[in-house]
This record gives structure tokens, C-alpha cells and sequence, in this order.
């Protein structure tokens, strides 16, 4: 390593975490700890009817005869389930005022995200649902959505004013035994999107959340769910950030997806939890069930993610091909720097007849991560005629991070086709030196070199998402090269 | 009674019989065994490396052993004959789990092929660096435990052995029976040889072998090691393959199934020093409701080293297929150059593969890279083929013979590969069980 | 020889001939001309009975028998060849095995006992001469890597094989060189006798220099729309297929 590469390293260490501020306004916290009191608890906060409480303890009895999983390919530290509080909301007392009316403070902090949550201001073509800590704080142009029937709205919300959708398919995707997690995210979920296209219906803007983690010592479970009916399409972001404490936060969600009969729908994720110091401390540990059921015929459903934040990210958004000739598609860019540890990808299970599934997953690890692809295809003795194309590449930046693929391969019948291929090579020499030959650093070369190796996944998701994503696969992989 | 416990207490009851026949620096490990058995059980299958095969249920019926070594009353030499055409070799037989003492015994300074038994009197020195000496899980654990006498190969500093040295594997007995099977190739610096391994069945009871097999790719050594199983369909295998390959050594393995129960391959590489290659390949072809686990694990610990790997797999009836093959990459083994391919032919309805290719790296400055596909024969051949007049199941037949012989083609000993190429043709020909020229088979 | 008759066919649902007549006799040559899309392909292949074409109307007979109800191999051992515009690479199989399959399958289908290894080295040293075959290439997989030449080259060495009753030569000419297309051609040449038949599909003369036909049809839209001496194929080469198209636009 020459002198000047030290100094850029120096430099770029330096450097912190755009997103790491926090947010001064009362929260409403409940103590910490976890029991069926605590359940019953948010269920109570939350004016909820029966069946859900009903919901959230059988969840919780379940999850108690659960243990923390360990096969995936992170070192996640024993958690302390009491020591997290499962409730926070940023609204304090003021909340009474009116469920839409916002503290100017929490209008403040997604200004400074670069979320307006002020309806002039925002984003043409984009409504947002602004989650801070446990609760929905804002969602915006509700009602020009509502005018074609379409629901965008908190769960909380749609718990309370479409009570037969939410029971309906709250838990069809993912039950609450799915997995520790999504027991433990049924059991104390707190707030989140709910979405319902209608049939025939084309959304005319994107939806999004943005969640943000702000009050100390706190998890958020949030739980969204996204219906869509026959011949109905959305395009769906999700955004996230956190400040930067010493602690980990803990973070697991559960994204139920169901696509109808023709209907399409698009999730794209971009993933900037604080991903801890350069030392490896703080972050948060992001353990999230995302799945979608493609359960009409000719359903469409594609997951695109950009996963830079997070400590700990455990993660595989999946996909159940039910319906005849349903298509699911899964795009993933996940980096990993310092000491973050990342185990994602995705499952394709395939039931229906001449059903299509594409994974394209690239990797990129840095410092002392360690970047990890797991994926599971399964074609179903039904999924007669079904095909699956997957590619899987890693690229190592440094010599003390690591790269790995565990695909899994299930076929039960002999007339689908699977192919996979994947590739892990260092970041070219000649590539870096032919950028730095025509007068570009090495840090641009790096960011040049890996948006090209990852464009093809960047290409999905939507424009205004693109830019964002770019910039924060070139902020995430500073100082990495040397 | 848990499949382990039964083995357990056997062991306990028989202990003096069972060394007895044995060698004292063989029975050195059997405490140490029975420890690692009893704190760790045996593999399930929410063990990542055992998913697909319940190695219990395997364990579980309740076979014979010839703890007290009794002599078989079998000449395999008069009843069997399993030979390469144009191709010099010296065929040493094992009967169940015993050396067969037809075997004419090897040592002449430059080479040794005999017992384990007999090395281990001759050479206590070796054995005692060599035997049991790389880290096996559960079932080759089981192994050491019971195992009273196997197969030695030792090949001495720069020589290179002209035949072909070949081992056949026979199950036999008139009662369910366990033959605990066990080989140990010492390839000294510079020498060279081939072998084949053959596994056949003269009986038709139940039975089940565990194998476990040591070899030591000493700096400079080649080895080209050949592992055919043809048995029925009442045999099942249970077989862990160590490999240790020091600087610029050179390994060849194929394991070539073609018919069998439920087979199960744990094959082991560990590249220690640099610049040593391995090839490694995998040929299966299963039918009706076979089980064959090919598990494989090649660890780069060393720089500059490469591993090539091909399986390839054609399912058919309701069989089912696994593979997995994870190459592990260390920090310190940079410019690494790794390829792994799985292929793999579903021809019925209920045939089932599952595949995984796994990589998980640890260096930066490497070249890996693994492709795996499951699939079906390809329509437009077969309807070139037909408009040439050849019928579909002709058709069929050729072009999974040309996917099989992908493999077959990586073997260097022509006449070798030849012979196999025939047993392949013949084995898609005529079905599993009928390999053509042996009395065995009665064809 | 073959009698096509109203022949109407789809692919993917999609209706590609509307009604095809044809009658090729024994000794005759015919040319099937037309641009691309009119259906030339599409005809050649339900002749020979690729599985992706649907014949939806009429019916084909070949010396009298019923080609529609047999499958591909059949309409092969009876004396059908095509020779592919794109021949099919078939890794692993090398080209000795795949016509020592084919010659022996048509050999049961005609009752005759498999040939013996020398008889069929014999052969295929005999007929590799004749169309001008390297040597090495019949120890390859079939097609695979080989170059456009040695592929049309090798199509005509199977028919050498097989000595078809009917060959359908799908654009042999297309990617040729002059020297390679004469070579083919002059193989083609020397394969036929008073009581074997042709069809073959071009888009240029330069094949028809060689091979010359006896009668061309030009193909519009799935239909035979002229049928014509040799003089219609050379005006086809000055003027194109437009004025047919008009032609056929006022009818």
C-alpha cells in the first residue's frame, strides 16, 4: 500500500454516517421486557379487536417454544429479549390532537431524510407512509389514492377501518410459526403499511414507507401487507435509516405480499440501517421475513433490494409461484463493509404449471465483512414446465472480508429446467489502474467499477430510487480499496 | 434402542474379540472413538451435511458382524472376475470387511498392497503417523470404532507403479451383515499410481458397508483413485474419503455409481501445501427408488492450488439425487483457481435432485466459480436424431450416454476409461445389475 | 411421390400455411422460393414432423401412405431426408455413434440385420469421399464446432448415408462460400438417380446454377402463389418477389 492510499483510508474512515442523527421529541416508551402482559399491552395501546390480540398470543406462546435460529452464516450474539422495549411512539401525549396532525419535530426529521411529508413539497408520483419507531406518523396523499379505491394506509389504521381485508390476509403468507422471527414480529408487531389494489386497478404513483428507528433501546417490528387484486398493479419502495448508538437495535419485520389473478406487483427496498462503527459496535440487527404469494394465474411479483446498512442482515425475500404461468423475479445488490455481516437472497418455490423465476444477486464485501447468498429453488412434482435462471456473483474488495454461496436446488419433477451459475472474483487490478491511468481516484474507480457491476440490478428499481442507490453503494464501500 | 446404542453396546460386550483381531496400534483409537460417539451422537438431518440422508435409519437394522474373523469358505478368484481389458493389473480382494487370503501380498520395498494388520507389524512406525489421521465426523468415527483390519497402500518415494492396482469390494453372507471397511493410501514424495476401486455384492442379503478411506498426497506424488459401485440394490454404502494433498501434488478421483441402495460419499479434500491440483468427479445413475448422497468438501488452505469438479447425475424411475459441493477458500490461500460444475438429468416424472453448489471464500485474489443446472434431454437433438430416422428411446439412450460420458472422458487410463464407457452403455442398455461379463450377475 | 394436399398448419396457435398443394414426382427437382416469413421452413418441417408444427387441415402422402400419421423416424426410414439450414450440435455424441444409429435403425425398419463394423466404416469412408468430408470430423460430436461449411457439408454426408427418396435441402446454400457451395452441390448431384426427388429452399440462384430445377414455386403468406419453369426463378433474382406480391394482391 503506498502512502497516499493510508491517508485516503484515514480520510474516508473518518467519514460518518449520514443518517446517524437523532430526533428530540417525547416518546411515549412502555417498559422493557416481553410477557403476554407486554402483548396484551400493545394490543390494548393499539385499541385493537380480539381476534388480533388473539392473533398476537398465540404468535407469542409459540415463539416461547422457539429458538433463535443459527444456520445462517452470521455471527448474531445471544439477544437479550428482555432488555428491548417493544413499544415506542414518537407521537408522546400530544396524540390526541388528531391522528393526521404531525409534531413539527417529526416533520423536521424526514425533511432532513429527504422525505417531505408535507404533501406540496413531496415527491411527485410517490405517497409515503412514515414510520417512526412503532407507529405510523403520517401517510400522504390517502385520499387522492382513495378516489380510485385504493387503500394506503398504517395497518393499525386498516385494522380499525378494513377489519375483514386485514383478518383476512394477515398471516396467510407467513404464518407466525414460520420462524422465530415472524413468530416473535406476530406476537408484538407495531405499526406498518397496508395496502389493498383493487381489481382492475393500476396505481398511479409509487407507494413507499420509510422506517426510521429513533428512541434508545427500543425494536421495531413493523408489519406490512400488500394485497393485490385481479389485473391490479403497484410499484412499492421501502426505505430505512436509523441514528447511531453504541447498541444494537434490533429490527424484525415481516412483509406479506399477495398478488391475484393478472395482477403485478413491484417491492423495491433500499436498505441504509446504521450499520455500525468502523470497530464493528452498534448497528442494527436486521432480521426480516419478506415473502410474496404469486397465488392467481399469470401473477407477477419482482423483489428488488439494495442492502447497505444493518450490522446483521438476515433477509431472503421469497416468493410461493402458485398460479399457472406466474413470474417472480428477485434482484438483490447487497455490500457489506467493515464489519457488517450479511446472509440474504431468496426463495422460489414453484407449484404452479410453467411458472418463471430469475434470481440475479451481486455481492460485494469489503473490510472485515462477510457477504453471504443463500437461495433455495424448489419445483414443486406440479410445476410441470417451469424454469429458473439464477446468478449469483461476488466481488471481494479486500483480503479480510469473505464471499459465499449456498444455493439449494430442490426438482421433484423431470420436465422443469433449473440452471445456476456463480462467480466470486477479486475487483480487476487492470480495471482500477486503467480508471486511475485516466486521472481517476481510486476511491471513484471503486464506485465506478462496482455501480457497473451492479447495474443490472440497479436498472430495476424505480428512477428516483436508482440515483439514491447509487450514491449509497459509492458512500458504503469508502474506504475499502488499498 | 438407538441405531448408535446398538453399535455401542456391541462393542462394549465384544471388545476383546474384536481387538483380538486387530492390531494394538489399530485398537489405540477405539477409546478415543467411543467417547467422540457418545458425546456426539450420529448425524441427523438437521446437519447441513447430512440433509438429504438419515444415516439412522441406515444404521438401524440389525446386521451380523464377523467380529471373530472367520474365514469365508469364498475364493473370489475362482468365482470372480472383474477385469480391464488391455490394461496390466494386480487385483486384491476384500471379503466383507476381510482381506481376502488369496490376496498375494505385496512388499517389496518399493510398494506395498496388503492388510492393515500386516503393515502395522511390519511398519509399526508409519501406521502409527498416518492412521486415523484426519478429523471425520460421526460416521467415520463409527468406523474406527469397529474396524479390525483394511487395506494398506503404500507407495515409496519416486516410485511409480506400472499396474493398475485394483481392489474389489464384495458383500457377502447368508444374514444381514456390516462390513466396516477401511483404506489407507500412503503416496511418498514423487510416486505415482493408479487405482481402482471396485464395490460388488455376492450375496443377496441385506448388508452395509461403512468405508472410510485415508490418503496422504505426500509433495510431488500423483494419484489417480477410481471408485466403481456396482452392487444391488440390497447394499447400501456408507463411505468417507479423506484426502490430504501436499505442495505440487496431483489428485484425480472420480466416483462412478452405477447401481447400488442408498449410497452415500463423503469425500474430503484438504489442499495443505501449494501448487497441488485435484480433479474431482462424480457419475451417478440411479433408478427406481435409489438414494445416492454425494457430499463433497474441498478446503484450499495453501496458495496457487486448483480444484476442477464435475458431477453428474441422470435420475431416473423415483430415485433421488443429492449433491452437494462446497469449496472453501482460506485467507491464506490466495490465487486460488476453483470450478465446480453439477449437471444433472431428471428423466421421470419422479426422479429428485437436490443440488447445492456452496462457495464460501475467504480470500480476495481468487477465480472461483460453480455453475449447476437440472434439466431434461434437449427436444431439438432428439428430433434431429428422429428425422435421421433414429428412434426417441434410441435417441434418449445416446444423447444420456453422451452426458454421462462428459465425465468418463476425464479419466486418463484409456483402456480405464474404455471399460467404463462400456459398463455406462451396457448399464443404460440393459438396466442396472447387468454389467455385461461377470458370473456375478449371472449374465 | 409426395402428394401434398390443402395443407394448413400453425405454430404457438398461430396459422403459418393456408392451404398448400404440391406434387412432386420421381426424378424431379423443385425449387420452393419466397421471402422470409412466407412459410418455405414451416413447410419442410411438417413434412418431416417436427412436433412444433400443427397440422391443422389436409393431408400428405408419400408413395401412397399416410406421412401425417407416422412419426419423424418413420417418414425418415421411408425415404425422407431434410437437410437443416441450421444443423442441431449434439455435444458428446460423436458422429460415427449418431449414423451407425441411424443407419441401423432404418436397416430394422426394413427387416435387415445391424451392420458389421467394417461394412459401416467401409461406408462411411465411401460417402465421406464423395461430398468432400474431412476425415477427423466424423470422430466429433456431431456439429459441434464446426464451422458453417463443414456443417452443410456434413448434412449431405448423411444423406450420402441414408440415400433418402426425398431430400428437402432447407437453404444448404446459405452461408457457403462459391468453392464449398459447388462442392455441395456437386455432392447433392451425384446422390441422384431417375427415382429419388428434391425439394429444395434458396433464396438464390447461384444454387439453382448448380443444381438446376425442374420446377419452382415461389411462397407467399402459406400459399404456393406461381409455379413455374426454371425461367421464373432467374426473374426472382433480377426483380425480387414485389411483383408477385402485387400480382397476388389484385387476385
Amino acid at each position: 500500500m503506498t502512502p497516499s492510499d493510508n491517508t485516503f483510508v484515514r480520510d474516508v474512515a473518518n467519514r460518518d454516517y449520514e443518517y446517524g442523527f437523532t430526533t428530540d421529541v417525547e416518546t411515549e416508551v412502555i417498559e422493557r421486557g416481553l410477557s403476554e402482559d407486554v402483548v396484551r399491552l400493545i394490543s390494548q395501546k393499539k385499541g385493537e379487536p380480539a381476534w388480533l390480540l388473539d392473533f398476537r398470543l398465540k404468535a407469542f406462546r409459540h415463539w416461547q417454544t422457539m429458538e433463535q435460529p443459527s444456520w445462517a452464516h452470521v455471527e448474531l450474539p445471544p439477544i437479550d429479549y428482555q432488555a428491548i422495549s417493544y413499544y415506542a411512539d414518537p407521537r408522546g401525549r400530544k396524540r390526541k390532537s388528531g391522528p393526521q396532525e404531525i409534531d413539527p419535530e417529526l416533520e423536521k426529521t424526514f425533511d432532513k431524510l429527504g422525505i417531505p411529508l408535507n404533501e406540496r413539497l413531496a415527491l411527485s408520483g410517490v405517497a409515503v407512509d412514515a414510520v417512526m419507531d412503532s407507529v405510523s406518523v403520517k401517510t400522504t396523499f390517502k385520499e387522492k389514492l382513495a378516489e380510485r379505491g385504493i387503500i394506503f394506509c398504517s395497518i393499525s389504521e386498516a385494522v380499525a377501518t378494513h377489519p375483514e381485508l386485514v383478518r383476512q390476509y394477515l398471516g396467510c403468507v407467513v404464518n407466525y410459526r414460520d420462524n422465530f422471527f415472524a413468530a416473535l414480529n406476530s406476537a408484538v408487531f407495531s405499526d406498518g403499511s397496508f395496502v389493498y389494489i383493487p381489481k382492475g386497478v393500476r396505481c398511479p404513483m409509487e407507494l413507499s414507507t420509510y422506517f426510521r428507528i429513533n428512541a434508545i433501546n427500543t425494536g421495531q417490528f413493523e408489519r406490512t401487507l400488500i394485497v393485490c387484486d385481479d389485473g391490479g398493479y403497484v410499484s412499492y419502495l421501502e426505505g430505512c435509516t436509523a441514528p447511531m448508538r453504541d447498541e444494537n437495535q434490533l429490527h424484525a419485520a415481516i412483509v406479506e405480499i399477495v398478488v391475484c389473478k393478472d395482477a403485478e406487483v413491484k417491492y423495491s427496498t433500499v436498505q441504509n440501517w446504521y450499520p455500525g462503527d468502523k470497530e464493528g459496535r452498534g448497528g442494527v440487527y436486521n432480521l426480516v421475513t419478506k415473502r410474496g404469494l404469486l397465488k392467481g394465474e399469470g401473477s407477477r411479483l419482482s423483489w428488488t433490494q439494495v442492502e447497505t446498512g444493518s450490522a446483521i442482515t438476515w433477509k431472503y425475500p421469497s416468493c410461493i409461484l402458485q398460479g399457472d404461468n406466474s413470474v417472480a423475479e428477485f434482484y438483490s445488490v447487497a455490500v457489506t463493509n467493515n464489519h457488517q455481516q450479511a446472509d440474504t437472497g431468496t426463495k422460489m418455490v414453484h407449484l404452479g404449471h410453467n411458472t418463471r423465476s430469475t434470481i440475479v444477486s451481486k455481492g460485494i464485501s469489503a473490510g472485515h465483512s462477510q457477504n453471504s447468498y443463500r437461495g433455495l429453488v424448489r419445483m414443486g412434482s406440479n410445476a410441470h414446465g417451469s424454469r429458473n435462471y439464477s446468478s449469483c456473483d461476488s466481488l471481494l474488495l479486500s483480503d479480510t472480508c469473505g464471499a459465499h454461496t449456498f444455493p439449494y436446488i430442490d426438482v421433484n419433477n423431470d420436465t422443469s429446467v433449473v440452471e445456476h451459475e456463480a462467480t466470486t472474483s477479486k475487483i480487476s487490478e487492470e480495471q482500477l489502474m486503467y480508471c486511475n491511468q485516466r486521472g481517476i481516484p481510486p476511491e471513484e474507480a471503486v464506485a465506478l467499477i462496482v455501480n457497473g457491476y451492479a447495474k443490472d440490478v440497479l436498472s430495476k428499481l424505480p428512477m428516483e430510487f436508482a440515483v439514491e442507490a447509487q450514491k449509497l453503494l459509492s458512500v458504503s464501500l469508502e474506504g475499502s480499496v488499498g | 434402542m438407538s441405531s448408535l446404542q446398538q453399535y455401542i453396546d456391541l462393542y462394549r460386550q465384544q471388545q476383546p474379540l474384536l481387538t483380538k483381531g486387530s492390531h494394538p496400534l489399530i485398537n489405540a483409537h477405539r477409546a478415543a472413538a467411543l467417547q467422540f460417539l457418545e458425546a456426539c451422537g450420529l448425524p441427523t438431518r438437521k446437519d447441513e451435511r447430512y440433509k438429504y440422508t438419515d444415516v439412522a435409519a441406515v444404521l438401524e437394522p440389525d446386521f451380523g458382524l464377523n467380529l471373530s474373523r472367520l474365514s469365508l469358505q469364498f475364493d473370489p478368484r475362482q468365482t470372480y472376475r472383474c477385469r480391464v481389458p488391455g490394461l496390466g493389473s494386480s487385483v486384491h480382494y476384500v471379503v466383507g470387511d476381510s482381506v481376502a487370503e488369496s490376496n498375494v501380498l505385496i512388499d517389496d520395498g518399493s510398494l506395498f498392497v496388503g492388510p492393515m494388520v500386516e503393515f502395522a507389524q511390519r511398519y509399526p512406525d508409519i501406521l502409527r503417523a498416518y492412521y486415523n489421521k484426519v478429523e471425520g465426523d460421526s460416521l467415520a468415527v463409527l468406523n474406527t470404532l469397529l474396524v479390525q483390519d483394511g487395506l494398506v497402500i503404500r507407495v515409496a518415494e519416486g516410485h511409480k507403479v506400472a499396474d493398475l492396482l485394483q481392489i474389489v469390494n464384495l458383500s457377502v453372507g447368508s444374514v444381514p451383515m456390516l462390513a466396516n471397511r477401511r483404506q489407507l493410501i500412503i503416496m511418498e514424495r514423487g510416486a505415482e499410481a493408479s487405482i481402482l476401486n471396485c464395490n460388488h455384492s455376492a450375496t443377496r442379503c441385506d448388508n452395509l458397508a461403512t468405508e472410510v478411506v485415508e490418503a496422504f498426497l505426500t509433495e510431488g506424488s500423483h494419484l489417480q483413485y477410481y471408485s466403481v459401485e456396482e452392487t444391488t440394490a440390497n447394499c447400501n454404502l456408507l463411505n468417507t474419503t479423506n484426502f490430504v494433498q501436499q505442495k505440487d501434488s496431483h489428485l484425480d478421483y472420480a466416483s462412478i455409481t452405477l447401481n447400488s441402495g442408498l449410497s452415500r460419499r463423503t469425500v474430503n479434500i484438504a489442499l495443505e501445501g501449494s501448487h497441488a491440483q485435484t480433479a474431482v468427479s462424480g457419475l451417478v445413475l440411479a433408478n427406481d427408488n435409489r438414494h445416492i448422497d454425494n457430499n463433497l468438501l474441498v478446503v484450499h488452505n495453501a496458495p496457487l492450488c486448483s480444484s476442477d469438479i464435475l458431477y453428474k447425475y441422470v435420475l431416473d424411475g423415483s430415485s433421488t439425487g443429492a449433491f452437494a459441493g462446497k469449496v472453501l477458500v482460506n485467507a491464506q490461500a490466495q490465487k486460488t483457481d476453483s470450478q465446480e460444475t453439477n449437471a444433472n438429468l431428471c428423466v421421470s416424472p419422479s426422479a429428485r435432485m437436490f443440488t447445492q453448489p456452496m462457495l464460501e471464500i475467504y480470500a480476495d485474489d481468487v477465480k472461483c466459480n460453480h455453475g449447476s443446472t437440472v434439466g431434461q434431454l434437449d427436444d431439438t437433438a432428439l428430433f434431429y436424431m428422429a428425422q435421421r430416422g433414429i428412434t426417441p428411446e434410441e435417441g434418449r439412450l445416446l444423447l444420456q450416454q453422451a452426458f454421462a460420458w462428459d465425465v468418463l472422458q476425464r479419466i486418463d487410463l484409456l483402456p480405464l476409461r474404455q471399460r467404463l464407457m462400456h459398463m455406462v452403455e451396457e448399464r443404460f442398455r440393459r438396466g442396472a445389475g447387468a454389467c455385461g461379463d461377470c458370473v456375478m450377475c449371472g449374465a | 411421390m409426395l402428394e401434398i394436399h390443402d395443407l394448413h398448419a400453425s405454430v404457438e396457435g398461430k396459422e403459418i400455411l393456408k392451404g398448400i398443394n404440391l406434387c412432386v414426382k420421381e426424378g424431379e427437382v423443385h425449387v420452393l422460393m419466397g421471402p422470409n416469413g412466407s412459410g418455405k421452413s414451416t413447410l419442410s418441417n411438417v413434412i418431416v414432423g417436427n412436433p412444433q408444427y400443427t397440422v391443422t387441415a389436409g393431408t400428405i402422402t408419400f408413395n401412397g401412405k399416410d406421412l401425417l400419421a407416422m412419426p419423424p423416424e418413420d417418414r425418415s426410414h421411408e425415404g425422407i431426408f431434410m437437410s437443416y439450414q441450421q444443423p442441431v450440435e449434439i455435444p458428446g455424441v460423436s458422429m460415427n455413434n449418431f449414423m451407425r444409429a441411424a443407419v441401423n435403425a432404418k436397416r430394422k425398419y426394413q427387416g435387415l440385420p445391424p451392420i458389421s463394423g467394417g461394412d459401416f466404416l467401409k461406408l462411411v469412408k465411401e460417402k465421406r469421399e464423395m461430398v468432400g468430408l474431412d476425415a477427423g470430423l466424423t470422430r466429433r460430436s456431431v456439429n459441434e464446432g464446426f464451422s458453417g461449411g463443414e456443417k452443410k457439408r456434413n448434412e449431405i454426408f448423411q444423406m450420402a448415408m441414408l440415400e433418402p427418396q426425398l431430400a428437402i435441402l432447407d437453404e444448404t446454400d446459405s452461408g457457403l462460400d462459391v468453392d464449398a457451395l459447388r462442392i455441395v452441390a456437386e455432392g447433392f448431384n451425384r446422390l441422384r438417380t431417375p427415382h429419388t426427388a428434391a425439394i429444395c429452399i434458396t433464396h438464390y440462384q447461384r444454387m439453382l446454377d448448380y443444381i438446376r430445377p425442374d420446377i419452382v414455386h415461389v411462397m407467399l403468406d402459406g400459399r404456393i402463389v406461381r409455379t413455374s419453369g426454371p425461367d421464373l426463378a432467374y426473374r426472382i433474382e433480377s426483380e425480387g418477389f414485389d411483383w408477385l406480391k402485387e400480382e397476388n394482391s389484385q387476385i
